[in-house]
């Protein structure tokens, strides 16, 4: 029985391959995703790179120079307690990038898998779970995040289990939805005839044609955690010092405004935006080559 | 149609029973003791037991659930354990300035979102399009606070054309309402614009086309009505996002609404408030989502209730 499936099971796992030298090409022929990753790219080299050329300390102060504006000394100035705010600038991408990574990756994974469980249990089991899914959604997420960053005392690890308690939620629907389609395909059924388990029937059949889906939901991720984080810095409650991050750093800068400290404001504030311009059109490029295989 | 609506009403009460078990059970997860929070730290240990027994917390979790379940069908959310007063007449005093600037902040998101949609569907991948995607594309990618803020210095400080925070009437809500528009007027613009490619490729656009119809005609009358379905289902989400972000925008402002008397509860670990503000937002959003669900049947005959 096992014997005869194989072959089958190899074609169609065949085609999914051969799908993707074309996924990368449609990914790559867009000129906004190519900007998008070009973006990210010099975020990445700026903040893990950077601290390697531009060898200054992010935590020392220096306190005869505090609000000093830029200079050749300090090119992006110095904060309220004489940070140097290029070098905080540098360090504090890691912090962000990693956090709105980590936090994506998780809340993917977790989305992932409680939703394929989900839509291949069906019956109650099904109902039962995603009804759980509507009763968190339907709590507007500020509130959790908040409540959670407001009892436990934050730390990037916290930060990124925080971030992903709500952000798997959206992906949990998503593959769900995915998988009851997919689950009434003839090709499944004609794998659960010839004996294939459950489990296989997931990790073969299922899992390579929602990859997709959940990708393209898991980079929009990336950039919504990311200004969370921010929010959350703005609110009280973000990452706690020394380390720095760019929703900290542009949240604080925003309480000299008034002072006209421009270089506390503008420099995290591109940054952020950066992130999230680059992020978004990845996901847009990542959701085009993705459209136009299934068209 | 009917038989829809009852089950749908049936899966709000389900939604909301939910809620309210998490909102306790969260409650629960917050290491403060309620009775030493209101008697204060150096009080004696018989105080502490007395309001304990006076609160109802010495009983056991699920009958103190049932406690709190049966006062909130009386419409009794509790007493804020700082402010002394009533959560259901804390929450009544904001609802007007909350409903104000949330109502603002839609009305805003679609005068923004909706013309942006429109001409960049009609200008598919020439200038207009790149131009206003790219400003929509900015719109989402700054934090709330940053706009905020920029709006405040600017608009207000610099050239002092509306007040730079504090609540009172229309004006003090017309820059935080704005401030949520320009971060989620994106979302609207890029489903109405995908919507709107879509229907103007059908047949009975070319048929209104062929008939003499001139453009403007067959943008607003014929496409746009069918192209603003999908945005419609999208307004069902982003309530809850609009309560989310009334939080921090109502924070920026020094708005007094019940978004910033929530944030104030969290912060204060004020265990009632926090139940009934959160518990207030999701009756809100299930309630909104309903009406979404129905009016939806009702716009769009061709969606069927099996």
């Amino acid at each position: 029985m096992i014997q005869e499936s194989l072959p089958l099971e190899a074609s169609l796992v065949e085609t999914i391959k051969d799908e993707r030298p074309k996924f990368i090409h449609r990914f790559w022929k867009s000129g906004m995703t190519k900007l998008g990753v070009f973006l990210l790219l010099f975020l990445v080299l700026f903040s893990y790179v950077g601290p390697l050329i531009y060898r200054h300390s992010a935590i020392n102060s220096h306190l005869l120079a505090t609000d000093a504006s830029p200079s050749a000394q300090f090119p992006l100035g110095t904060d309220s307690v004489g940070h140097n705010v290029l070098a905080q600038l540098m360090v504090g991408g890691q912090s962000s990038l990693e956090v709105g990574f980590a936090a994506a990756i998780v809340a993917m994974i977790f989305g992932t898998l409680y939703g394929m469980i989900s839509g291949m249990a069906g019956g109650w089991v099904d109902t039962v779970m995603m009804r759980f899914v509507d009763i968190l959604l339907s709590i507007p997420s500020i509130f959790i995040l908040l409540f959670l960053n407001a009892v436990f005392q934050p730390n990037i690890f916290l930060m990124i289990f925080v971030l992903a308690s709500t952000a798997w939620l959206g992906v949990s629907r998503l593959v769900r939805a995915e998988a009851l389609t997919i689950k009434n395909q003839l090709y499944v059924e004609a794998a659960h005839a010839i004996g294939t388990r459950t489990l296989r029937i997931m990790v073969r059949y299922l899992f390579p044609n929602i990859i997709g889906t959940v990708l393209v939901a898991s980079t929009f991720q990336v950039a919504d955690a990311i200004l969370y984080m921010a929010g959350l810095s703005f609110l009280g409650l973000g990452l706690p010092p020394p380390t720095p991050n760019w929703g900290g750093m542009l949240s604080d800068g925003m309480n000299y405004m008034f002072q006209n400290s421009w270089w506390l404001i503008y420099p995290p504030g591109l940054c952020i935006l950066i992130a999230q311009v680059s992020i978004n059109l990845i996901g847009d490029g990542l959701r085009n080559a993705i459209e136009t295989r299934e068209r | 149609m009917v038989s829809y609506i009852i089950r749908r009403i049936f899966g709000a009460l389900i939604v909301l029973l939910g809620v309210s078990i998490i909102t306790f059970l969260l409650a629960y997860a917050v290491p403060a003791d309620p009775a030493r929070a209101i008697v204060g730290p150096h009080a004696p240990e018989y105080l502490v037991l007395q309001i304990r027994k006076q609160l109802g917390l010495d009983e056991p979790l699920p009958i103190q659930y049932i406690h709190y379940l049966g006062n909130i069908l009386r419409g009794n959310l509790g007493t804020s354990y700082v402010l002394n007063q009533s959560v259901t007449s804390l929450i009544g005093q904001r609802i007007g300035a909350t409903g104000l600037l949330a109502g603002l902040a839609f009305v805003f998101e679609l005068i923004i979102g909706i013309p942006i949609g429109i001409l960049t569907a009609l200008r598919d991948r020439k200038l207009t399009d790149h131009v206003l995607s790219t400003g929509a594309l900015i719109g989402i990618s700054l934090p709330v606070f940053f706009v905020g803020l920029e709006l405040m210095y600017w608009v207000g400080f610099r050239l002092g054309w509306l007040p730079i925070g504090g609540t009172g009437g229309i004006l003090f809500a017309i820059l935080p309402a704005l401030t949520y528009a320009i971060t989620g007027a994106a979302y609207y613009a890029r489903l109405l614009k995908s919507s709107m490619i879509d229907v103007l490729n059908q047949d009975y656009i070319r048929t209104a086309k062929a008939k003499g119809a001139s453009p403007l005609r067959v943008v607003m009358r014929h496409a746009l009505r069918n192209a603003l379905i999908p945005a419609l289902t999208y307004a069902g989400t982003d309530v809850a996002a609009l309560l989310g972000g009334v939080v921090v925008i109502e924070d920026i402002f020094g708005y007094s609404g019940v978004g910033q008397l929530a944030f104030q509860a969290i912060g204060n670990l004020d265990v009632p408030l926090i139940m009934g503000t959160v518990l207030f937002a999701t009756v809100f959003v299930v309630i909104f989502n309903l009406i979404v669900d129905i009016l939806y049947g009702i716009v769009d005959p061709r969606i069927s209730y099996s």
